[in-house]
């Protein structure tokens, strides 16, 4: 019921703006090494409806990163399906983006240069720099245009990765720990511009942590992976309004029965 | 006590903005004009039309460096430079002077073989057409060379480096004739080209491709890959991601490997000028050498060494350019 609702909401969505409903379906993955098979994922199955926010806690190497690329296209899963929109996912597209732990600037080109590259990969030169702009903007970083990366502090080099993604105009962003290596003060304000982005912006988002309070703080919807293989522990929604408080009863209590998930002594 | 200190040497420091002598402008004069006069007035075993003139020149060295010191304030960039160099001008009349004594004046080193300094002004100023035209038949002969080394090396090394199968079968046959140097293929290269001309062009191009290649490889090899995981995601093509990802990430190796290339091609240069080729200043130094015309020689070396350093600088410069992005000289 609530599922066919929010098709119709999508429904009624601009096509061009919203976002991309997200299936994983029975997902299982290994890596090769040294000719030994090493299994990541075991039948991973979710869902994130479109204009959705979910939320990938686990602990570190259990696979998330790994499905995140899977879902980016950037590798095809063993076996299992992934749809987004209900296309199979074939192979990378700019209307689903990756947003890496490290920013991953290109450190020869300005700013605006590494804002463009989407734009200019995919050969739209029209309104380029201007596009390029709009983007630094939403992310506070307009003036900073002609600066080079390694002039940037850690925090303004991942609003400057958000910015490359969000010029493409994403139906799904796939975040990948993208605060992992921020300082605490830089991750609270980064949390809230990510928040503020996606209700801005509307697009589906897929957010890999090891944070629980970034979890519980940004989602909708909080899955809890095992180790690896990584299958699915738990899924907990968080029925709570936005800007949410860490503080919140409701928080401090699913933090704890997430840890407790997890096998961590609360 | 450390206020104290702090106190005297602002006191120091007032003290100072009197304007002192130029003592270091003072010193390098007189160094020139000591060598003016010893040029001029000691008996010199041997003729040298142009003794006069270097004593000349020193002399007037000797004058305008004093006085070039007390107005240096006032000639802005020059000023400053001809300050910072005015201990080393100082040092090299010593040097002058003492080669001159050694030469032409006590006869301390054996004469054909070690002129004294105006015996090679004489050189440039006489024989300047010609060291003119070698130098530029030398730079021909390397524009070319290099330039189609450094292409071909370019475009080699980001192929093994890019492409597996290119990489297969290139690697093993790097591996195997890179290492040789250029000059070995001397003989061969002077019978299977058609002129000498082309033969030393090959010479020069392979000494500047070998490093050229293996930088530019393990460059493009080593780029980062979360630079192509961006790019892909983004809707790169595959010529996208060589041109605009892989060659900028590369190009730091890219210049470390026309740094060692153009000295590569500088010693394949002279020898292959001095073996085959009827010009140019490897030919020159080694026609001196057959006349015994050892001031013709020595000139010919401090052009040389003119040549390769300022094309050195120049590569210095095309590289601070083309990577500004590279250093931190941009500042808020």
């Amino acid at each position: 019921m609530v599922a066919a609702l929010l098709e119709q909401a999508a429904s009624r969505r601009d096509p061009e703006t919203g976002g991309s409903r997200l299936a994983v379906e029975a997902v299982s993955h290994a890596f090769t090494i040294r000719g030994a098979a090493l299994p990541v994922l075991d039948r991973v199955s979710l869902e994130v409806e479109p204009g959705g926010f979910v939320a990938l806690l686990g602990p570190s190497g259990c696979g998330k990163s790994t499905l995140l690329r899977l879902v980016a296209g950037l590798e095809a899963p063993d076996a299992g399906r992934i749809a987004i929109a209900g296309e199979r996912v074939q192979g990378p597209a700019p209307s689903r983006l990756l947003v890496f732990q490290d920013p991953t600037l290109y450190p020869w080109r300005t700013v605006r240069g590494n804002v463009s590259l989407g734009l200019e990969a995919q050969g739209i030169g029209r309104e380029r720099a201007m596009r390029a702009d709009a983007a630094l903007r939403l992310v506070g970083l307009d003036g900073f245009a002609d600066a080079y990366p390694h002039q940037l502090s850690g925090g303004m080099a991942q609003r400057v990765a958000l910015a490359r993604a969000l010029v493409n105009e994403p139906r799904l962003l796939l975040l990948d720990e993208p605060l992992g290596k921020l300082d605490a003060l830089t991750r609270l304000a980064m949390q809230a511009e990510i928040l503020r982005l996606w209700q801005e912006k509307q697009f589906t988002a897929l957010l890999v942590t090891h944070d629980v309070e970034e979890a519980l703080v940004l989602a909708q919807r909080v899955i809890v992976l095992g180790d690896r293989p990584a299958a699915i522990r738990a899924e907990l929604p968080v029925r709570l309004p936005y800007p949410r408080h860490r503080d919140d009863a409701e928080i401090v209590r699913l933090r704890r029965e997430i840890l407790g998930i997890l096998g961590q002594p609360t | 006590m450390t206020s104290l200190t702090g106190a005297g040497g602002v006191v120091l420091q007032q003290g100072r903005q009197l304007p002192a002598p130029p003592w270091r402008g003072i010193a390098a004069g007189a160094a020139w004009l000591a060598l003016s006069g010893a040029t001029y007035a000691l008996p010199e075993a041997g003729d040298f039309p142009y003794t006069g003139a270097l004593a000349a020149a020193s002399l007037a060295l000797g004058l305008i460096l004093p006085v070039a010191a007390v107005v240096s304030g006032k000639l802005g960039r020059i000023g400053l430079s001809l300050a910072h160099w005015t201990p080393w001008l100082a040092v090299l009349a010593l040097a002058f002077l003492a080669w001159e004594l050694a030469t032409a004046k006590l006869e301390l080193l054996p004469m054909p073989f070690f002129p004294p300094p105006q015996a090679i002004l004489e050189v440039f100023l006489e024989d300047w057409p010609k060291l003119g035209g070698s130098v530029l038949a030398s730079l021909k002969l390397l524009a070319g060379g290099y330039l189609i080394g450094a292409a071909a090396g370019f475009t080699l090394g980001v192929a093994v480096g890019w492409s597996r199968a290119v990489g297969y079968w290139v690697h093993p046959v790097l591996r195997f004739v890179g290492p040789l140097p250029a000059t070995a293929w001397l003989p061969l290269a002077f019978f299977v080209f058609p002129s000498s001309w082309s033969a030393s062009t090959f010479l020069v191009a392979l000494a500047t491709g070998f490093p050229v290649t293996v930088l530019t490889w393990s460059g493009v090899a080593g780029v980062n890959k979360a630079y192509f995981d961006v790019a892909r995601t983004l809707g790169a093509s595959p010529l996208f991601l060589v041109t605009r990802v892989a060659i900028p990430a590369a190009l730091p190796h890219v210049f470390v490997g026309l740094f060692m290339g153009l000295g590569g091609s500088f010693a394949v240069l002279v020898v292959a000028e001095m073996l085959g080729v009827k010009s140019g200043l490897g030919w020159y130094l080694q026609w001196a050498q057959g006349w015994a015309a050892y001031a013709n020689m020595y000139a010919a070396l401090i052009v040389m060494a003119l040549m390769c350093s300022s094309l050195i600088t120049l590569l210095f410069r095309v590289r601070d350019r083309v990577l500004s992005w590279q250093k931190g000289l941009v500042q808020w």
